[in-house]
């Protein structure tokens, strides 16, 4: 086989990779040893960060990229995949991530923005990346520039999930809407929400946004993972919730188990006995404008 | 006829819209069930373990009870496809990666597997592949594929990318390192769908 004849990078590959995430939940970790317990309770992928988001609300200061020789050493203890965040707009930062060998960037609203007018071009990359998006037209306007992955962008570092729960219906409640639309009425719906006309129509057609969805900000039990699976995510990622846990081990184990037994209560109510309490929390109405992750992007 | 799809993590709707198609297309019906619990898999005429996370897949596989079950599903002698981390889940041995995140493999198949064979996502590709089985190319999707590194008398060898062993059979289990669901080509399937009808 002539590696010439081997393509590299294509959409196919990008959102075939995260397909193969869907049903799975994807864990935030800051050190190699909260990586090997994510991987050990049967997390898809991991996110590496320099803090998770409850610290980064609490610390202040500029959030940028983990430190590359933390991504590194992460990558070297897992075998599933690592994804990383760079920030908005910051395409040196994702840059360096694909050259240290992350399998997925996520241009993160959780980090300080390095771009306050445009987001990168993610079709130039070869790894594919993931983006947060409240609404259908922020969702397609991430596709358009070749994200690979959507997620809710909820409220990260809360632990109240009611954001990634707004947002999630708000984006379904849309691509609903689409429904039996005449083609004007769907050019002049993209017109009102910003989104490229061939991107809305084929959300028309599909019922569904063009890539694989998943939910996050503000997930904290396997109670807030079964609800936005019932909801219609493809999937979950959890930041705080896990390491901000009085038992990590024991709350991600039965975040993944209630992932995969989501419309079952009876389980559902065995697998949330005995697992300590979840994260403290902060309920979203009490957090100052200034400090709303999810209005960062646009 | 009834043809389970595990459906515990990853691309498990891919796999059920290219069955869809390929019986649409072979003009017969069977029925498509996605298995996330014990007690399915021996209602099934054939299986299909999809892509996915195989060390997920691997663990839940055994939480869920339904390891066991593929195992008796294999004794029957009726038709499994696995793709991607089905190929490594049904495989007897796997590399030190493997070891290390005590990986449960079912060892269904004679075959040693590599679990990342070509590397990271960004080492992913797609390319033409010939199938002993087609009589042109596949465009075959390969994502943090797995390969097989050594394989025992009793597997056959379908197709090669430069030592690394890529699609295989051994009796009544066909595996690939590939993404068949991925690509509007039914082919793969309807040589799986073949085993069954």
């Amino acid at each position: 086989m002539e590696l010439e004849k081997l393509r590299h990078g294509t959409e196919l590959i990008k959102r075939g990779f995260a397909k193969m995430q869907k049903g799975g939940v994807i864990m935030d970790v800051t050190t190699p040893e909260q990586a090997r317990i994510a991987e050990e309770a049967g997390a898809v992928a991991v996110m590496a960060l320099q803090a998770v988001p409850a610290d980064i609300r609490k610390e202040g200061g500029v959030a940028r990229m983990a430190d590359p020789q933390m991504v590194a050493e992460i990558i070297e203890t897992v075998t599933i995949p690592v994804m990383a965040k760079a920030r908005i707009g910051h395409f040196v930062e994702a840059e360096i991530l694909q050259a240290l060998g992350a399998d997925m960037v996520d241009e993160s609203e959780v980090l300080t923005p390095a771009d306050n007018k445009y987001h990168i071009d993610k079709t130039g990359f070869t790894v594919p990346f993931v983006c947060g998006a409240r609404n259908l037209g922020e969702a397609l306007r991430r596709i358009n520039e070749g994200a690979a992955m959507i997620r809710t962008k909820g409220e990260a570092g809360t632990g109240d999930v009611s954001e990634a729960v707004k947002h999630m219906k708000q984006i379904h409640g849309e691509v609903r809407a689409l429904k039996g639309m005449t083609k004007e009425e769907i050019i002049a719906v993209a017109r009102t929400i910003e989104a490229p006309i061939e991107l809305v129509i084929e959300t028309a057609e599909m019922q569904r946004i063009p890539v694989v969805n998943f939910a996050a900000g503000g997930v904290a039990t396997p109670a807030d993972a079964a609800l936005m699976m019932r909801l219609g995510a493809d999937g979950v990622f959890v930041g705080s919730g896990i390491f901000k846990a009085e038992n990590p081990e024991k709350m991600a184990k039965a975040i993944v188990e209630a992932v995969n037994n989501y419309d079952n209560p009876e389980v559902l109510a065995k697998i949330s006995r005995g697992i300590g309490s979840g994260m403290k929390g902060i309920s979203v109405d009490t957090i100052p404008e200034e400090q709303v992750l999810q209005n960062r992007g646009w | 006829m009834r043809i389970g799809v595990i459906a515990i993590q990853g691309d498990v709707s891919e796999h059920v819209d290219a069955l869809e198609r390929a019986l649409v297309e072979r003009g017969e019906e069977a029925e498509i069930i996605t298995i996330k619990h014990k007690g399915i898999v021996p209602e099934c005429d054939g299986l299909i373990l999809p892509g996915g996370e195989s060390t997920t897949l691997g663990k839940l596989l055994i939480r869920e009870g339904i390891a066991d079950e593929v195992l008796e599903m294999k004794d029957a002698g009726k038709p499994i496809m696995g793709t991607c981390a089905g190929l490594i889940l049904l495989a007897k041995e796997g590399d030190e990666q493997v070891a290390r995140t005590h990986q449960h493999l079912l060892g269904l198949m004679d075959t040693k597997v590599n679990r990342n064979a070509f590397g990271r996502q960004r080492d992913s590709f797609e390319t033409e592949l010939e199938l002993p089985f087609l009589d042109t190319p596949y465009n075959a999707v390969f994502i943090r594929a797995p390969g097989i590194v050594d394989s025992g008398k009793d597997v056959t060898v379908l197709a090669k990318i430069d030592s690394m062993i890529v699609a295989a059979e051994q009796g009544n289990i066909l595996v690939l390192a590939f993404h068949p669901e991925l690509t509007y080509d039914t082919r793969v399937h309807q040589y799986f769908l073949d085993k069954i009808f």
